[in-house]
């Protein structure tokens, strides 16, 4: 709550600072920009509506188990490549990917494969990206940022092997 | 957001299958419930993005992001996607805001990419406590490339899919 409670003031608190640096521009502009950022939110409720409700239906007919069971203890290039999907196709917030990446260090997951996973998540977890990015950016620019992401979770993964770390 | 529809009315209908009306209603009512909570941040990230596009000086958001601004451009974009506040409500609005404002799309996936992967927020807040320093901290070592490469890899499939520019 506490968390939630500092996210909100930041995210106001950044929102009356520039609303005041585009107000010393100009009441006509303040206006203009205002009206814009609001017309922008009334464009886009539908959209997040939908991902919203949408993606918690997603989320229940994906059981964490089976991300679970494909984070088991593999190793090598095909358990990167599982990780990879898994963290996609994880539902839910930061706490429900990262305690599947706590769950797999501790059944044995090769730490590679667990840093695959969580930079797979970070990149393409489906409703990060349904909620959020597809709403508010061109949808050109989702496809892309997600196809030239593709090579990274593998990269990571091959930086751990090599360094031994984590 | 055809496609989103579509996936949403299929996973519906296997959640009504499996646990009939009421658990329809359960997941329904938290999805509301969530909605309504994000609202207000969905409104704030909007003015943000607007403002932000309103205050920064096109030409030299174009000059210093734009496609010819080479690796500088990502370069700037990777610490500014780091250390961006908010979360997705902000990261996203503001990124469209770049793009609008003459950011090409190797520095926004630059800035896009670092914000999801070494943001600090989400790493702090979630990932130290469930993860520990050890893990986290590598993590997030092993990442620091990765949005520079992305945003340079953008550009360069960027060139080859739209060798004349960007289609309107």
């Amino acid at each position: 709550m506490t968390a939630a409670v500092i996210i909100d003031i930041t995210l106001w608190g950044s929102v009356a600072v520039l609303g005041f640096m585009v107000w010393q521009r100009g009441r006509v502009v303040a206006t203009a920009a205002a009206r814009e950022g609001t017309m922008d939110f009334i464009n886009i409720v539908p959209r997040i509506a939908l991902g919203v409700i949408g993606s918690g239906f997603i989320a229940a007919v994906i059981p964490p188990e089976v991300i679970t069971g494909w984070l088991g203890p593999d190793s090598g290039w095909f358990g990167v490549l599982t990780a990879t999907i898994a963290g996609g196709l994880t539902p839910g917030g930061p706490v429900v990917g990262f305690s599947i990446a706590a769950v797999a260090l501790k059944v044995g997951g090769g730490p590679p494969q667990v840093i695959a996973y969580v930079v797979a998540w970070a990149l393409f977890a489906f409703q990060r990206m349904i909620l959020w990015e597809i709403p508010f950016m061109p949808a050109r620019f989702v496809w892309f940022r997600a196809a030239v992401s593709l090579p990274f979770p593998f990269l990571a993964a091959a930086l751990a092997m090599v360094i031994g770390k984590p | 957001m055809i496609f989103i529809g579509v996936l949403v009315a299929v996973s519906v209908t296997l959640v009504w299958r499996r646990d009939g009306g009421s658990g329809v209603r359960e997941i329904l009512t938290s999805d509301l419930a969530l909605f309504g909570g994000i609202l207000p941040r969905v409104l704030a990230g909007c003015l943000l993005g607007a403002f932000i596009a309103e205050i920064l000086p096109h030409e030299k958001v174009s000059r210093s992001l734009g496609p010819s601004s080479g690796l500088k451009g990502l370069l700037i974009g990777t610490p500014f996607g780091a250390i961006l506040p908010g979360g997705p409500f902000t990261a996203y609005p503001v990124a469209a805001a770049l793009l609008t404002v003459g950011a090409d799309f190797g520095a926004t996936i630059a800035m896009v990419v670092s914000w999801t992967l070494i943001g600090y927020g989400r790493a702090v807040a979630w990932e130290l406590p469930i993860l520990g320093v050890d893990f986290t901290l590598w993590r997030i070592i092993l990442s620091l490339p990765i949005p520079v490469l992305a945003g340079a890899l953008g550009r360069v499939v960027y060139v080859r899919v739209y060798p004349k520019g960007e289609p309107e």
